[in-house]
């Protein structure tokens, strides 16, 4: 199996604070791989270094062999590199069609066309429907976004990340703050991501990391501190040790 | 060269008195208040009203003019402003424009659109002949005056149990109220206090700067260069970048005036451009 | 719940609508009006200009208080291109339009870092840099006196500007729908809608492999473009360029032209100009020389109700119009009610 993304001694200071420290790590393609740690852990700085919010102090990012290190996070997403947010980061006054269509079109190198109709390209109107379809947005296409119940924009957050076409997917705890009653459209939406996609998960419930990873990476104090399948990392005495620490903060 | 360097010092003093409440209603509200001029030309007509037709001393009119204008930045932030704070920039920034637009036309209408002066006594008047260099005694009472007023400013952000508390919502407003202190009254408070010295600066500067209807629109540039050269995090960088600015306008018009307003214009564009944090500020 | 036609609701958002229609077909029957041609023609101008603030203010979220420096710049540049090199309007307009695209380009590497007080401070330092220059280069430019001896040659060849101005209304009217098109054209673009993301949330633009900042340079420039010709046009129909087409008051009167017709809706800079015009016309016959201060009352009490008021009582209108027009002639349009203009 190949890799899809990789890290090569990645570091993160800010001012005094080593907050990524000597991360390598492998995400390998079509895989369901989770990142985990307690709270503090470095996990957004990670997400933000491998998708380019930030630049490392040292070390490289790859994309399928690729360094990607310099590239700005427009630049790798259209290399196939999309993630969600922990907190949606929508476009409130466009509706999902609109949002789905400008994600597709920005992949498709079309976001310059100034002189064409929004989603006039072939074959483009077929394809926000089907991801529409996929992730249970169909019924509020047309609604300003602003206006979706949290469940509903919950969705359209991973599936904004779905329609820039990604071979590598970060989602970041996409069930955050989801109502139970909501939950299981997100979850069922995760579990149907395409083998095709490589997913690396950033989570905090457990639930959810062991129905869906089959690798766990644990990232503590910034630095990888374990790495397995999931039934390893349920056992690890260590990994419970951290777990266990920082109970009560959580 | 000594005089120059004093005018100029003169002029700085004043413009941070002016605008130091700008800086911090901006570092604590986050609120881009365009009208801050607005209370300075108030505070400049009051004394010339007191003054020049109630009879008043220039002395007594200058903490009256405080207090009016402080009691006017009070009323109007309680009723207008409080509703502007959740607002986006776009609309403070329409708000304060429409604000300024009437106090502009009012005080027209009302003063008429001619220069005001106001007549100084006579101990403030004229030179005095300090080694060699003419200090004008009246730039020398506003550079103690203001300078005792930035030493107040400064002990009472620092030492004071209210300094302390404005400190903490400006660095984060959620956590000082999490803490039991109350916002929105230090809000008021300070908008008060900061609309009370543009009140005392518009006064003070009335001679120095002019003071006609256009007032708010002529100086609102100067405000936000101070502001945000200065940053908000503190009252001394927008007092340093008072001083900068005040000197070097000053000493530009006396020796390039051809230049002058290029090199404060293009100063001001630099700094934001390299520093959009400000010049003093400590990066966040 | 899979009925719904995407490839229809695509499409049928940029269709023309009966009030676009009305719009247009109303202000080209203004030519009908000739004692109105002059301040209509100042219209069309402010209306132009307006649109040109609404690409970057509205759509980009760009909180500019210097528009009037592109104003200004292709207001002197068309009328020293008509003094010293050709009389010509349209080279003239192309002339303003190339040089402020330029101007535009250049500044825009200005404002796309820092927050909006950032942006409003080096627009307005922009602005107030240009009118210094302009003020003390009075060799050139005729300084506090203003530019002065433009003669304007006909246009194409043809029409005379003359002292009514019919041709100067024809002429403006004509260039702001040309590029009215274009925007409208443009807003509904990929480009257009990738411009509103950016307004809504730059951090999500960016992954969702939006180039933030050249699509900001380019809708500047183009944003300035406009603005130029709106300056053009000016200088073009009155013959005279003053130093006011720099100033402060400008910058902020267009922004508020935007406002009252509603930002972020290609209309609203149109409207806004009729209803800025009418407002001034009315505030000054019943105030002279102190209506701004109504225009500042109705600033403060726009923001205070909510910006977006006067544009949604708009909508129902339309909506309202619509559907009894509907139900009058028994037609059925599909998908009549989705999305804005």
């Amino acid at each position: 199996m190949g890799v899809a993304l990789q890290t090569l001694g990645l570091n993160k200071r800010f001012g005094g604070l080593l907050a990524t420290s000597e991360v390598s790590f492998t995400l390998a393609e079509g895989a369901r791989h989770a990142l985990i740690g307690p709270n503090g852990a470095g996990k957004t700085t990670l997400v933000n270094l491998l998708t380019g919010v930030i630049p490392p102090t040292s070390g490289k990012v790859l994309l399928h062999g690729t360094d990607i290190t310099r590239l700005s996070p427009d630049q790798r997403v259209r290399r196939g590199l999309a993630r969600t947010f922990q907190i949606n980061q929508l476009f409130p006054t466009l509706t999902p069609l609109d949002t789905l269509g400008l994600a597709m079109t920005e992949r498709l190198g079309r976001g310059n066309d100034w002189l064409r109709t929004a989603g006039s390209h072939p074959g483009i109107a077929e394809a926000i429907a089907e991801v529409a379809e996929r992730f249970r947005l169909t019924d509020v296409l047309t609604e300003r976004t602003s206006v979706l119940p949290y469940g509903k924009q919950r969705l359209l957050e991973i599936a904004v990340a779905f329609a820039s076409q990604p071979q590598v997917l970060l989602l970041d705890e996409p069930a955050a703050g989801v109502p139970e009653s909501e939950r299981h459209d997100i979850l069922a939406a995760v579990a149907e991501l395409p083998r095709s996609v490589s997913v690396l998960l950033i989570e905090h419930d457990m639930d959810l990391v062991f129905s869906f990873a089959e690798r766990i990476s644990v990232l503590v104090n910034g630095a990888m501190f374990a790495e397995g399948n999931a039934e390893e990392i349920a056992n690890d005495p260590r990994v419970q040790a951290v777990y266990l620490g920082d109970a009560g903060h959580d | 060269m000594v005089t120059l360097l004093f005018d100029g010092l003169a002029y700085g003093m004043l413009l941070f008195v002016l605008a130091c409440g700008l800086s911090v209603t901006l570092g604590l509200m986050n609120f881009i208040n365009l009208a801050h001029g607005a209370f300075a030309m108030a505070g400049g007509y009051i004394t010339v009203v007191l003054t020049s037709r109630a009879g008043v001393p220039f002395l007594a009119a200058l903490p009256i003019a405080f207090l009016a204008s402080a009691a006017l930045g009070l009323l109007f932030e309680r009723t207008l402003y409080v509703h502007m704070y959740d607002k986006s920039h776009l609309d403070q920034v329409l708000f304060s424009i429409g604000l300024v637009f009437m106090a502009v036309a009012a005080i027209d209408y009302v003063m008429g659109s001619q220069q005001q002066f106001i007549t100084l006594p006579d101990y403030l008047q004229g030179r005095l002949d300090i080694a060699g260099a003419g200090i004008g005694r009246y730039r020398l009472f506003i550079v103690v005056l203001c300078g005792v007023l930035a030493a107040l400013l400064q002990w009472i952000l620092v030492s004071t149990r209210f300094g302390s508390r404005l400190r903490a919502a400006v660095d984060d407003q959620r956590v000082a109220r999490g803490l039991g202190i109350n916002v929105g009254a230090i809000f008021a408070l300070t908008f008060a206090a900061g609309s009370g010295l543009a009140g005392l600066g518009g006064a003070l500067g009335a001679e120095i700067l002019g003071l006609d209807p256009n007032f708010p629109l002529k100086f609102m540039i100067y405000f936000l260069i101070v502001v945000t050269v200065g940053g908000t995090s503190s009252i001394t960088g927008p007092f340093l970048a008072s001083l900068l600015l005040g000197i070097a306008d000053v000493a530009g018009k006396y020796y390039i005036p051809a230049l002058e307003p290029f090199i404060i214009y293009t100063l001001m564009i630099v700094v934001l451009i390299l520093r959009p944090q400000g010049l003093f500020a400590r990066a966040r | 719940m899979s009925n719904v036609n995407v490839p229809h609701l695509l499409l049928s958002r940029h269709r023309w609508r009966w009030p676009e229609i009305a719009f247009w077909l109303a202000a080209f029957a203004c030519l009908l009006m000739p004692s109105k041609h002059l301040i209509l023609n100042e219209i069309a101008i402010l209306a132009l200009f307006a649109l040109s603030l609404d690409l970057i203010l509205g759509y980009a979220g760009i909180v500019s208080l210097g528009h009037a420096a592109f104003l200004g710049a292709g207001a002197y540049i068309a009328g020293l291109f008509a003094i010293h090199v050709n009389g010509d309007p349209l080279l003239g307009l192309l002339a303003a339009a190339a040089a402020c695209g330029v101007l535009g380009f250049i500044t825009s590497f200005l404002v796309l870092r820092g927050s909006d007080l950032t942006r409003l401070m080096i627009t307005l330092g922009v602005a107030l840099l240009l009118g210094e220059i302009a003020n003390r280069a009075a060799w050139l430019t005729g300084g506090a006196d203003g530019l002065q001896g433009i003669t304007m040659g006909r246009l194409l060849g043809l029409f005379e500007f003359d002292l009514y101005g019919r041709t100067s209304f024809t002429y403006s009217l004509v260039v702001l729908f040309v590029l009215f098109l274009l925007a409208r054209r443009l807003i509904h673009s990929p480009f257009g809608h990738s411009l509103t993301a950016i307004r809504d949330n730059p951090l999500r633009a960016a992954a969702v492999g939006i180039p933030v900042k050249r699509r900001l340079i380019a809708i500047y420039t183009f944003a300035a473009i406009y603005a130029g010709i709106a300056g053009a046009l000016l200088t073009q129909t009155t013959q005279f360029v003053g130093l006011d087409v720099l100033s402060f008051q400008r910058s902020a009167d267009v922004m508020l032209v935007v406002i009252i017709g509603g930002a972020g809706y290609l209309y609203g800079g149109l409207i806004g100009a009729l209803g800025f015009k009418f407002l001034q016309d009315w505030l000054s016959a019943l105030t002279p020389q102190y209506w701004h201060f109504w225009i500042g009352l109705i600033l403060v009490a726009l923001v205070l109700i909510g910006r977006d008021r006067p544009r949604r009582l708009l909508h129902s209108v339309q909506k309202y119009v619509t559907n009894r027009w509907q139900s009058l002639t028994g037609s059925k349009a599909a998908g009549s009610s989705t999305g804005g203009a």
